[in-house]
């Protein structure tokens, strides 16, 4: 056994019909029929909610023939395009607040001692680990009694409540990433530049910040979802006007369940699933360009 | 190595001043608002008079929210379960998965976790309905099997009754499986992907069978990574709103249902600020568990 062990490992493409190796557990048939089983379980609901938004029955139950009809509707809901555009703003600003205060908190716990840093390390965690409901309450009670945002202001000011709610839950998660990748910097790379000349803020952004890149990526792609995705907290800061997307559609699923609300789920889903893409590309492409020691 | 905050004491405060600030104000703020107003009562509408009390913590305790509270663990405690029970075997396959089918496979599991919440929810509702597809599953079956027993002599099955999946408890849990099982295959993909295949090589060669070297040898090994994917699905389950509100029938309520019913519908903010904290509670007692579980876990890897 000991002396076919490494033949077997030179072999790349194994014949399909040998058993599989003692490791290999995807080509088990229990364990393909559990993964198997749970990717129907986790894609089918999606794909059914897609699927009926071009259905011509206003019931989601039987498929009667393609239309494209609810996609329309979704576009001429006035309420429900300021909603979506609402979500999108907050998502961006979220993602532009939450990365620079991300940014600041990781490279400031990674470069300094300093006293009470365990106190924000813990600090910094608690927006992680704390319900949402809780949150979401506590966002409710600040904004009614301790800071209320002013009424009637123009859009998108009108949406600062919901903002500051949500680059509060968001940026703990940026410091999260981008503290991981700052532990694989080189300090003296830091020390090079310096001995080289280059001041306090030249050092930070040609040598620190380029190292970051991925990190900030990766924390702009968080921070971007996890605002678009909030349902919880936004509902209790959202007023009368300011209605974000996921709120607009638990409004619309309590009145009736249409079509368009597929329709308006599915571009959703898309826009995410995109956004997604191009943030993982960016960030393989973020990892790459890392300079060559 | 770290630097002391003397040294660059500008840097430092550039750095450290708006993050801690953002914190502190829009975070620490609110939610020791809401910590005193958990031993405040109602004076009037919008008044809270922080009298100091402990009326809100001991209504919380009465037998009606306190088996809110019993309740909500147990769902939640079920959910992670679950969670746990079809996690480990996916996770297992796609840590000794080819690198490339481990990508995809990584990607189709984390792709409905960058999904809203909301829409997932939803999409369930249509395939558990009465009318939905696992009820004509069913009912396809029952026919079948009908007509089969109908053609072997014996007495039809008689009319189907579709399954009543949603707006219990049953969904409640189902949903939060449906939404939390990304959170436990992560951390337990993690965990498998880092440990030393060799182990298990010897306890293969060694005559163990694979259910018993997966027992013995892989989930002791995998233990840190069982205990974070635990806690990671667990304190989202507790503090669920949205699935028990979407899927739960009237007797499916959580303690987030209650909480978000005294600060909107039943204006009790004192006794909703109380609820929010034991749940609090709740969560932190669940991470200190975690922590000491990880530090025994530790402690026993290093003997």
């Amino acid at each position: 056994m000991s002396i076919a062990e490494p033949v077997a490992t030179i072999e790349r493409a194994p014949p399909k019909r040998e058993k599989p190796g003692p490791l290999e557990y995807l080509r088990r048939w229990p364990l393909q029929a559990i993964v198997g089983a749970t990717l129907i379980f986790l894609y089918a609901p999606l794909i059914t909610l897609m699927a009926f938004s071009f259905n011509t029955s206003r019931r989601n139950i039987v498929w009667e023939g393609f239309t494209l009809d609810w996609y329309g509707r979704a576009m001429n809901d006035d309420s429900l395009v300021q909603a979506f555009v609402n979500s999108l703003t907050i998502a961006l600003i979220c993602t532009i607040v939450s990365v620079i205060l991300g940014a600041m908190s990781a490279v400031l716990l990674w470069r300094f001692r300093f006293p009470g840093k365990t106190a924000l390390e813990g600090s910094l965690a608690l927006p992680i680990v704390v319900p949402e409901i809780c949150m979401g309450v506590a966002m409710l009670v600040f904004f009614a009694r301790i800071f209320p945002w002013p009424t009637g202001m123009p859009w998108p000011l009108n949406l600062g409540a919901i903002t500051i709610a949500h680059i509060s839950f968001s940026f703990p998660f940026v410091t999260t990433v981008v503290r991981a990748r700052l532990a694989s910097f080189n300090r003296e790379l830091e020390e090079a530049a310096k001995d080289l000349g280059a001041d306090e803020w030249r050092t930070f952004w040609d040598v620190l910040v380029p190292h970051m890149m991925p990190g900030l990526v990766s924390g702009a792609l968080l921070a971007f979802t996890l605002s678009l995705d909030d349902f919880v907290i936004t509902f209790f800061t959202a007023g009368p006007d300011t209605i974000t997307f996921p709120v607009k559609v638990y409004s619309m699923l309590r009145f009736s369940v249409t079509p368009e609300v597929n329709a308006a789920s599915t571009i959703l889903i898309v826009v995410t699933v995109l956004f997604t893409a191009l943030g993982l590309q960016l960030q393989s492409q973020a990892e790459k360009q890392k300079p060559k020691p | 190595m770290e630097q002391s905050w003397r040294q660059a004491k500008n840097a430092f405060a550039a750095l450290g001043v708006p993050p801690v600030a953002w914190l502190i104000f829009f975070f620490m703020i609110p939610l020791a608002v809401v910590w005193a107003y958990s031993f405040g009562t109602n004076a009037g509408p919008t008044e809270i008079d922080l009298t100091g009390t402990f009326a809100n913590y001991g209504r919380s305790l009465q037998p009606l929210y306190f088996d809110i509270f019993v309740k909500s663990s147990i769902v939640a405690g079920l959910t992670t379960l679950l969670c746990l029970i079809v996690g480990f075997p996916v996770a297992l396959a796609i840590a000794f998965a080819g690198p490339r089918t481990k990508t995809w496979l990584l990607l189709l599991i984390m792709l409905p976790f960058w999904t809203n919440l909301l829409i997932r929810t939803y999409a369930l509702i249509a395939v558990l309905r009465e009318q939905g597809y696992v009820n004509f599953t069913a009912e396809w079956f029952w026919n079948n099997a009908s007509g089969l027993m109908t053609a072997v002599g014996l007495q039809p099955l008689g009319d189907f009754h579709p399954m009543t999946l949603l707006y219990n408890n049953a969904a409640v849990v189902i949903g939060l499986v449906y939404v939390h099982l990304p959170f436990m295959v992560l951390p337990l993909y993690a965990a498998l992907d880092r440990m030393d295949r060799s182990l298990m090589e010897a306890s293969l060669d060694l005559g163990a069978g694979h259910l018993r070297t997966i027992w013995s040898v892989v989930v002791p090994l995998a233990a840190p990574g069982i205990a974070s994917g635990v806690l990671i699905t667990f304190i989202p389950a507790l503090g669920a709103y949205l699935t028990p509100d979407l899927l739960g029938g009237t007797d499916s309520q959580m303690i987030a249902n209650v909480i978000e019913r005294q600060f909107k519908r039943a204006n009790d903010w004192p006794f909703g600020a109380a609820l929010s904290f034991l749940l609090m509670y709740l969560t932190f007692i669940a991470i200190a568990i975690q922590a000491v579980v990880q530090r025994r876990g530790a402690k026993v890897g290093a003997a």
